[in-house]
């Protein structure tokens, strides 16, 4: 129908499936986001270490390469080495968080737009779910996705022997990124509800992880423990990925007492979402 | 015609305090106006019948959609502009429109075509690439009312509409709003404080005060009962004018005149105001003739009904006399 047409008339079409409907929420946040040159060149940025690490991976196996150089190969491919890309690939991920997250649900809440999503067909869970999809898809495409990709590079240069004897570092790939996204993600989107400022939400996010590392750390002094650091989310989340990437360290803690406080936090950023994320608030008293 | 909302027996309780109780009701109307004074719970009605506030006695239903259990299906059927300011600042108009449409349920392609006819619909046609965030307030309830259409829903819900705007774009609102009740597409639940909108737009009305229905009406019934009051403002005319007049199945009084006439004058041609309560054979014609056997020019006549705010305020009064 034309737009020129100034009546009023009902909609009689299709509806879309109702499924899908929280990935409406994802498509425009991701069209907002990327509308930041700044963020698309950070993302690009994110990706040249993977680029990096395939160059090397084709060098580690190239014959005439090692053979220049007299050496069987320029450096092991191990648990150690996917370690190290899930570092950096990490620190990466959680610097694109604190850029991406804190515009997700902020500006919604800084005009009351809330009422006019939860007055249709779509639940908080729904809009949660969309939002939370943004950043894990996201950071899926710097973390994981790339390293299962040099997995996948590694295993077609040295074989399908080196693939099944090192196939758990794959899924040690996969569940590490996976635990460091959803505390991100989920961390991200709780100050992102409660804070409407978004540069407030980005430095707050920071603030959480260095503050804690910080406070962590003089607890374990002051007191002559390691339980500061369960207030230390970066040591938290090494706790529990270290011992899956078959590593050690000795400033970690037992890695069930860290997921347990993972869970715990991110039980209580739900439960903040759970609070902000609605039509009306309501005022007790 | 079926009920559009049934209020039976609700009740609500917000941070410990009963907000609504014991609103029974059945509304049918195209139009239907929610009136009260401030804080009379207006909107949280309004909200819990979207399901926004939980429920804490009795339920309601709208087009038989039970509030507590099909939550979805009557947010489905609704468009919603809530009183507040609600918008995203960094949007263009067309893409807000767009996205609540498509959470509404539109395939995206039909969503993007009826966000741009919403939005010419409501007079924003031109601004409609803008910025929110750089919208006058005027404007920003009109895309609030484009948001709220875009999806074609059956019953439309207004939470103050007209608040903020100046004279002009209050005029454009009521237009707007009559222009869709005369669609026959969708009903109308406009909530306000403003007696004139209401007066404007609305068939029936729910007035409630302290969270508490104290008046329903059927303003088209009650117009029609009110047209049997009759206003009469002549130049002369006396008592024996006026015992003439009950003669036509009718009663008269003398409410008013402007200089006393002398007792016994027939010639007394002074100002004077009469008040009839008409009975069912009254016949303006007969008046008409006694006027001139009595030598009466008769100046104004007025069919007089209860204006809403008559309406609301004896609703009031009445409530203040419960309490």
């Amino acid at each position: 129908m034309a737009v020129h047409k100034r009546s009023y008339h009902s909609y009689a079409g299709e509806l879309g499936p109702a499924w899908s409907r929280f990935l409406i929420v994802s498509r425009y946040a991701y069209e907002n986001a990327l509308s930041s040159r700044f963020l698309v060149a950070f993302f690009a940025i994110c990706l040249f270490y993977p680029l990096g690490c395939a160059l090397a991976l084709y060098m580690n196996h190239n014959e005439r390469l090692l053979a220049i150089f007299h050496v069987s190969s320029f450096f092991a491919v191990d648990a150690r080495f996917f370690y190290h890309f899930q570092n950096v690939q990490g620190a990466l991920a959680f610097i694109l968080t604190a850029l991406v997250g804190p515009g997700l649900v902020s500006p919604d809440l800084a005009n009351h737009a809330l009422p006019l999503y939860f007055c249709r067909p779509f639940s908080r869970v729904e809009y949660v779910l969309g939002k939370l999809f943004v950043l894990v898809s996201m950071l899926s495409l710097v973390t994981w996705i790339p390293g299962e990709v040099l997995f996948l590079i590694q295993s077609g240069l040295a074989g399908a022997g080196w693939m099944w004897s090192n196939l758990w570092i794959a899924a040690s790939i996969f569940f590490g990124s996976t635990i460091e996204i959803l505390v991100f993600s989920l961390l991200a989107l709780a100050l992102s509800a409660w804070i409407k400022r978004k540069t407030a939400a980005g430095a707050a996010l920071l603030g959480v992880f260095f503050f804690g590392a910080g406070l962590g750390q003089a607890i374990n002094t002051v007191l002559r423990t390691r339980n500061g650091s369960l207030v230390d989310i970066t040591n938290l989340i090494a706790s529990v990925v270290m011992p899956l990437f078959h590593q050690q360290s000795r400033i970690t803690i037992p890695a069930d007492r860290a997921s347990l406080a993972l869970l715990a936090i991110s039980a209580f950023c739900l439960f903040l979402l759970e609070k902000k994320v609605r039509a009306y608030e309501v005022v007790r008293g | 015609m079926p009920p559009i909302i049934e209020l039976e027996g609700l009740g609500v309780r917000l941070g410990g305090r009963k907000i609504l109780e014991g609103l029974k009701c059945s509304l049918s109307g195209r139009s239907i106006g929610l009136l009260g004074p401030n804080g009379a719970g207006k909107s949280t009605l309004i909200n819990t019948l979207l399901g926004f506030y939980p429920v804490a006695a009795g339920t309601a239903r709208v087009f038989g959609c039970d509030i507590r259990s099909e939550k979805k299906q009557i947010r489905r059927l609704a468009g919603y502009m809530p009183e507040s300011e609600c918008f995203i600042a960094r949007m263009t108009a067309v893409s807000f429109v767009r996205l609540m449409a498509e959470l509404s349920g539109l395939p995206s392609e039909a969503a993007l075509e009826r966000a741009h006819e919403a939005l010419f619909y409501v007079g924003l046609g031109e601004a409609r690439y803008r910025l929110l965030g750089t919208y006058s307030l005027g404007m920003r309830q009109l895309a609030k009312l484009a948001q709220a259409i875009a999806h074609g829903p059956r019953l439309l819900i207004l939470d103050e509409p007209t608040n903020g705007l100046d004279p002009p774009a209050r005029q454009r609102m009521i237009r707007l709003i009559r222009e869709m009740r005369d669609s026959r597409d969708l009903h109308i639940l406009l909530c306000s404080h403003l007696l004139r909108d209401v007066e404007e737009t609305c068939e029936e009305v729910l007035i409630l005060k302290d969270g508490h229905q104290v008046h329903y009406a059927n303003l088209e019934e009650e117009r029609r009962a009110n047209r049997r009051f009759l206003e009469l403002e002549t130049l002369g005319g006396d008592g024996a004018f006026a015992d003439a007049v009950e003669r036509l199945d009718c009663e008269c009084a003398i409410t008013g005149s402007a200089v006393p006439a002398a007792a016994g004058t027939h010639t007394d041609r002074s100002p004077r105001r009469f008040k009839m309560v008409l009975g069912q054979e009254f016949a303006l014609e007969d008046l008409y003739r006694l006027a001139e056997a009595h030598g009466v020019q008769i100046r104004r006549l007025n069919y007089r009904r209860d204006s809403l705010e008559d309406i609301f305020l004896k609703a009031m009064e009445n409530s203040n006399g419960r309490s």
